[in-house]
């Protein structure tokens, strides 16, 4: 800064009007800049503000929540809440549950996408386009449209409370199918044809060549996936009864709110702990999350 | 190829099994097709088509008052009286309005966020990760957090000095502006990452020549952004309407089956819940659950139009 207005500095006239020029353009950028970052941070201040308070609350005692006016700081934080939201809400056990779920889910999905949609892509066969159609007619179904028999099946195959009840009827996605389709076919034709040349059948040339090609797609399906079961709320809560084997994180932090009406600050403990799992995924496969949920949106 | 060259001639030499090689290779080909979409069309075939078509069979017989009891065909009885009851018309009327308060909120303001990050300052991948954050928030977590916010004894409100009787969550007024309230703030990540992929499409040229030509901000944004955005935006405003119809958790958990007529924010997927779980009802949920899909029907259709032409143009 120093060095550019003393080398500006002894010259004509004409320079030194566009000098004060290009100062007042720094200046008008600086203001902006700073007016940016104030927008900016009242955002991330209004977004962050409601767990902010969930975190100041599981750190009150019983005694300094319903203070008035409300705390805006533990000052003396009572930590003994986590282990007591992890002990009493049993959180181990149902972000254990939550995990087993979520993991079977994605695995299906992911597998049951890849084959279908190899064979949409890759291979020719009778009523190809039909079947396909069938596939997508999936994507108009919602989920809540199927409960009434869905709830019934599970239960007449004994699967009420297990965690087949809570897998099973996710394991395929049309969405993902689409998907993955889409992507495998931007792989070249000579590829696999070249492939074919030197041997390899569909089984080698999907797993060592479509599906490593396809990877961006294939973790956008798995990270979708997993968003979407790891905070499914309305059928486990349906289909886990009292069986706290099975019974996910999303539905034990309803019954830790239940049973601790008189320790919010358990409660709100409880959730901060669901909170991290997550925190964690969004900060390592950010990327591929914004990848999964922007899919289809027109580009 | 040369190598091609002879290995094709290699082939034509015996003409009759070459023929009956390619039909018996399509017939592999074909089969191995048909394995590899089995266990998808199965999973779909026993648990969403299945359920979807015995909606209409379910929706013709009504449920006896007691448990236990044979279900008897009533015809198109039912569903008239489920569509012309009172408490249908209150849950269609707070379903529309739930919608109309979260999506265009949520849009705004998660158009409002990507505009602000879309420029190059430093540190800005941080803002971008706290603006796209809610995206990962579970609705349990969401509404614990909101219900703290919202509790009429701990949170901030009467601290505020608002302390409306009966509380906002037990208010027929405030219940669903309440939960509409949560909502959008869990859909603002998932705005902002829309309206943010949105706004990388905007070719920045553009925006620099009309620059240069003196438009100003405001021009800039609103004659040409929004507009190369309107797909976007667009896709967002179908995204939003099935992300708001979807609303459930929340609604059990910050109001609960008891309340949630009583305070209009029984909205539809809420009101099936309640008739199958709690009234025992499945024909009258049978009923409510066609409705749901017409009304998600017109939606999807329109995003798979979208969908498919981006397909067809895009990389």
């Amino acid at each position: 800064m120093h060095a550019d207005a003393t080398a500006l500095a002894p010259t004509s006239r004409h320079s030194a009007a566009t000098e004060a020029a290009s100062r007042r353009d720094r200046r008008h950028r600086r203001i902006r800049k700073v007016i940016s970052y104030l927008l900016l941070s009242v955002g991330a201040v209004v977004i962050l503000f409601p767990i902010y308070i969930a975190i100041v609350n599981s750190l009150l005692a019983p005694s300094q929540i319903a203070h008035q006016p409300p705390p805006f700081f533990p000052t003396h934080p009572m930590w003994s809440t986590y282990p007591t939201a992890w002990n009493e809400g049993h959180l181990g056990l149902y972000l254990r549950n939550s995990a087993i779920m979520t993991a079977i889910i994605v695995v299906g999905q992911v597998v049951t996408a890849i084959l279908a949609a190899y064979a949409f892509a890759f291979l020719s066969f009778p009523f190809r386009k039909t079947l396909f159609i069938v596939f997508l007619s999936t994507l108009m179904i919602p989920f809540e449209v199927t409960l009434i028999t869905n709830l019934d099946t599970v239960t007449r195959l004994g699967w009420y409370n297990t965690f087949q009840g809570l897998t099973v009827p996710f394991l395929a996605t049309g969405f993902g199918t689409f998907l993955l389709r889409q992507s495998f076919l931007q792989i070249p034709k000579d590829l696999s044809e070249a492939a074919t040349l030197d041997g390899y059948g569909h089984w080698r040339f999907m797993t060592r060549v479509a599906v490593p090609l396809a990877r961006p797609a294939v973790a956008a399906v798995a990270v979708f996936s997993f968003l979407a079961s790891w905070n499914n709320y309305l059928w486990p809560l349906v289909v886990t009864g009292d069986n706290n084997n099975v019974r996910t994180v999303q539905i034990g932090l309803k019954l830790l709110a239940n049973t601790e009406v008189q320790n919010i600050n358990v409660t709100l403990a409880g959730t901060i702990i669901a909170i991290v799992p997550l925190v964690i995924l969004l900060l390592v496969f950010q990327k591929q999350l914004v990848r999964g949920l922007t899919a289809g949106a027109v580009k | 190829m040369t190598v091609a060259v002879s290995a094709g001639a290699g082939r034509e030499a015996p003409a009759a099994p070459r023929h009956r090689s390619l039909r018996s290779r399509k017939k592999r080909e074909a089969a191995l097709a048909y394995l590899f979409i089995l266990p998808a069309l199965l999973i779909f075939s026993v648990f969403v088509f299945y359920p979807f078509l015995r909606n209409f069979k379910l929706a013709l017989y009504e449920n006896p008052p007691y448990p236990n009891l044979p279900s008897h065909y009533v015809g198109l009885h039912q569903a008239a009286t489920v569509l012309s009851s009172s408490a249908f018309l209150q849950s269609l009327l707070s379903t529309i309005l739930f919608v109309l308060m979260v999506v265009p909120t949520g849009l705004f303001l998660g158009l409002a966020l990507a505009v602000a990050a879309h420029r190059k300052l430093q540190g800005i991948a941080i803002y971008r990760v706290i603006f796209s954050s809610t995206v990962v928030s579970s609705v349990a977590v969401a509404a614990l957090v909101f219900g703290t916010l919202m509790n009429p004894v701990v949170g901030l409100l009467p601290w505020l000095g608002i302390n409306p009787t009966p509380s906002i969550l037990q208010n027929p007024t405030w219940a669903l502006p309440a939960v509409a309230l949560m909502t959008v703030w869990q859909f603002l990540g998932l705005s902002f990452i829309i309206m943010s992929a949105g706004l990388q499409s905007v070719p920045d040229d553009l925006l620099e020549a009309a620059r240069i030509d003196g438009a100003s901000a405001w021009t800039r944004f609103w004659r040409i952004t929004v507009p190369m955005l309107s797909p976007t935006l667009f896709f967002g405003v179908v995204v939003g309407t099935i992300y708001a119809f979807q609303s459930f958790g929340q609604i059990d958990i910050l109001i609960g089956p008891s309340n949630a007529a009583g305070v209009h924010a029984n909205v539809l997927i809420y009101y099936i819940y309640e008739s199958l779980q709690i009234d025992n009802n499945a024909g009258q949920a049978a009923v409510l659950s066609i409705v749901l899909f017409v009304i998600t029907l017109s939606l999807t259709l329109v995003q798979m139009r979208y969908l498919e032409r981006r397909v067809t143009y895009a990389r």
